[in-house]
Order: structure tokens, then sequence, then C-alpha cells
């Protein structure tokens, strides 16, 4: 008993056996997470594995069904997320919570003002802040407003407000999607640093590379359950895989078929002032052309223009050899080019509505019969993309807004399967999804550029545009600084385009 | 989780369980107007009464075709003040002009679809937020109306078409409710089982997503504001024939009648939700409870009282719902 007490007093964090389901539905069935004083702790598993419901109850937002959770050595009873934060726990959501309009300072302070009979102790709080800032190395003026700052500084701000609650257990749940590969590198200095002094953390991320750059231990969920616990000396990344999906690297990428057809579509010196300049390539039939570059290299704004959601304001497209004007989306959409555009929430889908309806909303017009829809036909469609696509849902008529990202994903790529577009350009389409469900999309991928279709992809993930690609493009600061088949180009290679390196 | 097999998700599908919560959110504005009609019957001997019921399905005619358009309207996300102003305005030209009940009508509608065009366009071209650009309509008509009119209302609507205010079919049922009726069934059709009813959601619930997926956003929009006029125009139209008169500030407040009937019948204001066939049961609701009020000979001001009460606790039900759901 005496060495259970030992173990037991070395560890901030135990949860264990912890269930809960939801109106029937079982999000986590046993799961468990322990960790220890001082270390980062990874969190890993696909998307609807449990990990930010096993979070959600660790911040009280959720109350578990059964199971046990001990905070350094006590058992936790909080019923309210206030009283967790107080007891030294702060969680980081993927999305932020901070004011706009308020201060630094006032955001780290929030509903806690300090106060002299009513008035608010401006001075305090911003020397208490700014003492905090530096205490973390970051230099950040805590007399500006939350939305002047960029991501990574309002990251280190909901950080920062962690830290004045004497917070020892810090969660974050995916904290470097948003970053650009340098600040990632000051986030891991920061982390680092406040692990020497003894903080501990759990680190969700999706990006093997990351975990094993900053995590010192990693638990692994699936459906719902614990896989298990490893140091992370003692496993390489296929050993993660495997882990997570069952299933190894090589089998990540699905192979090339190497048939390039012919021209499809023709961009020449296509230019909009301030986004991009004298942009010129063409695509194929049958290939995937992948693009590269740095967050703000321009690659975004060229598909945009191309599909005419922001026209450029000079520049020739031509699609199977004839030059076509493409003012506004539905130009596009009628020379048979889709567009799955990076912010699924915000411009991909409509959440408010079903499956089925988000599905057939582009290919309503070939569903109407006497000017009214066929709704028995379109059930079939939607049917027929859902089966194909293996996305996961109880029925057609579950709203989008409750799906996985990568569940969410695959509804954006069924809507433009459905319109059977011959150029479909895919923006990130594996941002924030696990890693099963990006094996499936890029073997969807390579299927569609078998039929002969174009696949546009723009990604910020190295090895996911060399291993998915046919031939890759480089963008650095709104021009093309490179192009290169995909066989033989390498990570370093690559960067050393995008980071403006030049010949 | 990630990828349950195909025969997984077609046996779930069949295996639908009855979802008491799931049941209450879809039914339950249904379930308060069956519960206020029972209760009605209880208090008044004369509620039930075939005369009296027929009396409430007439009342409510006219703001219940308004609100289907508004209903429209609230789904695009958007909100449309000068209903009030255009029905009025609507009145002044059917009762008001001296060529003939047809060409007055025909007239009174198409002139209600410009305001609804000129709506739209401030909207989606100028941009204006909808609130405002149908408050400046709503001020504007009416004033419009007041110069026209000298102030004074227009009497003697021209004889022709007052069976659809004054008549009834099979000398029971008000030619007015039949009007609302199939009003109100189009437009749930068109919502439910139409290219553009389809639309109109999507443009409500994500705008830059459906410009996105090729949908023209500011035609739906402005496609919507024209219906919605030009159902409050042929309200307008009915109300002429029915009191025999038109008047320009004959419709001030009905827009917040309108909202009031579409909120309570669950249709968000955050847009992208809602329908037709709930509007009818707010209509219904206001109605009955209307009636109720006057038969217990309750004072008017103590019936305002009531209704407004009445509504903030209809809509706080439906967002206690929904806010359990979370």
């Amino acid at each position: 008993m005496e060495g259970a007490a030992d173990m037991e007093s070395r560890n901030i964090l135990e949860m264990t056996g912890i269930f809960k389901s939801f109106s029937g539905v079982r999000a986590l069935n046993g799961a468990s997470i322990v960790c220890s004083y001082g270390e980062v702790h990874a969190l890993l598993g696909e998307n609807g594995a449990g990990k930010s419901t096993l979070m959600k109850i660790l911040s009280a937002a959720y109350q578990p069904d059964r199971g046990e959770i001990k905070y350094k050595g006590q058992t936790l009873t909080h019923q309210d997320p206030i009283a967790i934060r107080k007891a030294g726990i702060g969680i980081i959501y993927q999305e932020f919570n901070l004011v706009p309009e308020l201060t630094v300072a006032e955001n780290i302070f929030l509903g806690r003002e300090l106060a002299w009979g009513g008035f608010i102790d401006k001075k305090t709080m911003n020397q208490m802040a700014a003492d905090i800032f530096e205490k973390l190395g970051v230099n950040i003026d805590v007399n500006i407003q939350a939305k002047r700052l960029s991501v990574a500084e309002q990251q280190m701000v909901e950080i920062a407000k962690a830290l004045s609650f004497n917070a020892d257990l810090i969660v974050m749940d995916e904290p470097t999607a948003t970053l650009t590969t340098h600040e990632i590198d000051f986030l891991f200095k920061t982390i680092r640093r406040l692990k020497d002094e003894g903080k501990t953390f759990i680190y969700i991320s999706h990006r093997l590379e990351e975990i094993f750059a900053i995590c010192d231990r990693v638990t692994v969920l699936k459906d719902g359950a614990l896989v298990g616990s490893r140091n992370i000396g003692e496993i390489d990344k296929d050993g993660l895989i495997n882990m997570m999906v069952g299933r190894t690297l090589s089998d990540y990428y699905p192979p090339r078929d190497g048939k390039k057809g012919q021209k499809v579509l023709e961009v020449l010196g296509l230019t909009r002032k301030g986004a991009f300049q004298d942009i010129s390539f063409d695509a194929y039939s049958g290939e995937i052309l992948g693009f590269f570059g740095l967050i703000g290299a321009g690659r975004t704004e060229v598909v945009r223009a191309i599909f005419g959601a922001e026209p450029a304001e000079s520049g020739k497209v031509s699609i199977n050899g004839q030059p076509v004007v493409i003012n506004n989306p539905v130009d596009a959409i009628g020379h048979e080019i889709g567009f799955a555009t990076e912010d699924r929430k915000q411009q991909g889908l409509v959440l408010s509505l079903s499956v089925k309806k988000n599905i057939s909303l582009p290919i309503l017009g070939n569903l109407i019969k006497f000017g009214f829809l066929q709704l028995k036909k379109e059930i079939q469609v939607a049917n027929s993309f859902v089966q194909r696509l293996h996305i996961a849902i109880r029925n057609l008529d579950v709203n989008v807004g409750y799906l996985s990202g990568g569940n969410q994903q695959k509804v954006v790529l069924a809507k433009w399967l459905a319109r059977d577009c011959n150029i479909l350009i895919l923006d990130e389409p594996t941002r924030g999804i696990d890693v099963g469900a990006k094996a499936e999309i890029y073997l969807l991928m390579r299927d569609l550029a078998k039929q002969g279709k174009t696949i546009i992809m723009i990604s910020s993930e190295l090895l996911e545009v060399i291993g998915v690609s046919d031939r890759i493009i480089v963008m650095n600061q709104g021009a093309i600084v490179a192009e290169m088949p995909a066989i033989g180009a390498t990570e370093e290679n690559i960067m050393h385009y995008a980071i403006g390196g030049g010949e | 989780m990630s990828s349950p097999s195909n025969e997984n998700v077609l046996r779930r599908r069949t295996k639908a369980k009855f979802d008491l919560p799931q049941f209450f959110e879809t039914y339950g504005m249904l379930i308060v107007l069956v519960v206020l009609i029972f209760a009605c019957s209880m208090i008044s001997p004369v509620f039930l009464r075939p005369g009296n019921l027929f009396n409430i399905t007439r009342q409510v005619a006219v703001i219940g075709i308004i609100s289907v358009g508004m209903t429209l309207v609230i789904i695009t996300r958007g909100i449309d003040l000068s209903v009030g102003s255009v029905y009025a305005f609507a009145t002044l030209m059917m009762a008001g002009m001296k060529v003939g009940a047809v060409p007055n009508a025909l007239f009174a509608v198409l002139l209600s679809m410009v305001w609804g065009l000129i709506a739209g366009l401030l909207i989606t071209k100028g941009k204006i937020q909808p609130f405002i650009a149908t408050l400046g309509l709503m001020t504007a008509i009416v004033g419009i109306g007041l110069t026209i009119s000298g102030g004074e209302p227009f009497l003697g609507t021209p004889k022709g078409l007052q069976f659809i205010g004054q008549g009834t079919l099979f000398g029971l049922i008000p030619f007015q409710a039949v009007l609302f009726a199939v009003i109100a069934i189009a437009g749930h059709l068109m919502l439910t089982c139409t290219k553009f009813g389809r639309y109109i959601y999507a443009v409500g619930g994500n705008e830059e997503g459906s410009r996105l997926s090729g949908i023209r956003v500011d035609t739906v929009k402005i496609v919507t504001y024209v219906i919605c006029a030009g159902l409050a125009g042929f309200a307008g139209v009915i109300t002429a024939n029915h009191m025999n008169f038109g008047e320009a500030n004959i419709g001030s407040g009905m827009e917040l009648d309108a909202i009031a009937a579409v909120a309570v019948g669950g249709t968000s204001l955050g847009g992208g939700t809602g329908g037709v066939a709930g509007t009818v049961v707010g209509v219904l609701i206001i109605g009955v409870l209307n009636n109720l009020l006057n038969l217990v000979d309750m004072p008017g001001y103590t019936q305002k009282v009531v209704k407004g009460a009445i509504i903030i606790a209809a809509v706080l039900l439906q967002s206690m719902q929904a806010n359990k759901k979370k």
C-alpha cells in the first residue's frame, strides 16, 4: 500500500474508467489518462475517439456517468468550470474565449476584476498582467485590444490567463492549428520554459511531428476507450498511427498511377494587387496538383480568384483550351469547377441544414420535376455519397453542425462529387481531421484523378503535399517561386523555396 | 466511430426510436395550441361554437397571410418592418382608385411587390441592414399614403371583389380563411419541396457558404422580399374589400404582430430554421388567445399585457428546449 501511495503522489492527474453517453450514444467507454508532475502529455486519437469529451469532463463542462478523477491526490468533484480553474486546471480551447474589444489585461482578469469600491483598479491589473508576460518571456502590450493581436499572441494571452489562476495543469487543444512555423517554435519554447517550472501540460494535436518534438508521454484513445500510454522514446510514428487506427504509414498515401491526361486548366498572368501577381500555371486531367506555401503566401487567394469568389484584376483563365470569364461562383460551377474551402464551418457548409440538404445544395437543379424537388431521389443521391465516402452518421437528417471535423469534410467533398466537377479545388482538405479520415480522403482524391478529374490541392503540411501530389507548385509572397514533380521532392527543398530562398 | 459499415447505418435508420424531447421540439407549439383550445372551451361555453371558430379563422386570415411572407424573410435571416405600411398602402389603392375592382386589386399587389423589390435592392445591392432598410421604407410608405389621401380614409371600395373580404364558402367558411389556407399551404410546399425554398434556408443558414455553392444569394433575398411585400399587399386588398375602405395608417403595428406570430411558431430570428407550418400554429395561438380574452370581456389594456406575456412565455419555452439540447 505504501508503494501505491508513492506512485500516486507522482501523478498530478488520474482520470480512470470514465464513461459518458449523450442521449444513448456512448462517447466515452472507460477512457483513462494519467499525467505525472512536470510532463508534457500528448492525448491522441482519431476524431470522435473522445479526446474533447474527456477534456470537457476534466473542465467540468460535462459530468461523467461513471469514473474517477483525482487531481493532486484528491478526488475531484467540482461541478462548475470556474471552480476547476481556481483549483489550478487551465484549459485552452481551439477557439479562444477572448473578448475582442477588451484589452489584454482586461481579458486576463475578466470576471474577477480588481476594484476599489466599484472602480476598476486598472493600474494594478496592468502591472500584474505585464508581470505574467515577463515571466513568459513574451512581449505583448497589455493595454491593446485583444482583436489587434495575431492568433499566436491571442494564444499567449490565453496561456497568461491560465497562469494568472496559478494553473499547474494546462490543457491545450490543437494549439498549432492556425500558427506559422515560427510561431509554433515560440509556443514550444514557452511550453518548455513552463515545464521547467514544474507545470504539467496535456497536449492535443493531430500533428504527429509536434508530438515527437514537444511531448514526453502519449496516451492514445480509440472509440472512447484507452488504447495505451507510452513514453515518447519508446514509440515511433508508425507505432503511434498503428495504435490510433491499426494501420501503418505505408498504407497512408495511395500509390500514384502516373497517367497525366491533356491540359484542362490554363492560368496566365493572374494578378490582384496586394494578394498575388502574375500567376501562371497549367493543370492536367488525371493529376493532383499540390500548392504549398507558408500562411499568407497567397495560395487561397489565387484559387478563390479562379473560382470567382473574389475575381482577379487581370490575367486569363482557359479551360480545355477555351478562354473563359469567371466573375462569380455561379460561372465557375458552370465551367465544372468545384471548390471545397479551407474553412468548412464558415464557407463550406450550412451548419443548420442536414447532411442530405448540404450534399444536394449544388445539384438541386438536377433534382427538379415540374418545379418540385424529387425528395426521394435526393435521399438516394445523398445516401449513395454517404456510403461511398463512409460518412459516419445516424441518418441523413442529422444537422452537419453535429458531425466531427472529418465527417464534415467528407460532406463538403460529397457536395462537389455530387456535382461531378471536372476541376476540383481542395483548400486544406485534411485540416483538423484525424488520421483515419485523412487516409480515406487521400484515397478518394487519387480515385478521382484516376477517373480523369483534375485536382488542385492546397496544403500546409509538407509530407501531405509530397505524399499526395503528382506535381507541386510553391508560392511565396503572392508569386509562384517553384514547380517540381512530387517524386524526388524533399521537405528541405520545398521549404527552401517557400521561405523565399530562390534558386 | 469513424466508419460503421453501411448495414449499420441502414439498420440504425430503420430503428427510429421515439424521442420525447425531439417530439416536444417539433410539436411543442401545436400542443400549446391544443391545450389553449381545450382551456378556452372550459372557460367559455361560446368558444367551441362553429360560428365562433370560423370567426377566429376570419380574424387571423389577414395577419396570417402577412406572417407567411414574414416567415420567408426571417428564414433568410432578414426582417421586413414595412409590411404594415405596404398592407395599408394596398388598402388605399384598392379603395381609392376609380378604375374598377379587379384592376385596382392587381395594381395594389403589383405596387406592393415593387415596394418589396426596393427593400430587396436596398438590402442586397445597397448593403443596408434589413432592419434599417425596411424601417425607412415603413415610414416613407405611410408618408406617401397620407400625402395621397390627405390623411383621410378612402371610403367605398369599388364593387366586384367583395366576396374575398366578406364572402363565405358553403355559407360557412370565411373566404379570407380559405385564402389564408391556400397561401399557407403554397408557402409550406415552396419551402419544403422546391429549389427556391431550399435556397432560402441555405442563405439564412450560411450566406457565404451558399454563395460559394453557386447560389445567387442576392436574387434569392430580393425575390423573398418581393413575395413578402406582395402577400402584405394582397392582405390589404382583402381588408379593403372586407371593411369597404382604405386608410394609410391601418397597418400600424401589424409588422410586430406578424413577427410575434413567426417567433411563437418557432422560426428563429437567427435565420436558417423554421417554417410556415409553425407560423400557422403561431398565428392561431395568438388568434385564439385574442378571441378568448374578448369572450371573457377582459379590458383592452389588460389584454395587451396578457398577450405580451404569452408571446414571451412561448418563445422562452422554445429557447429552453434549444438550450437543453446543447
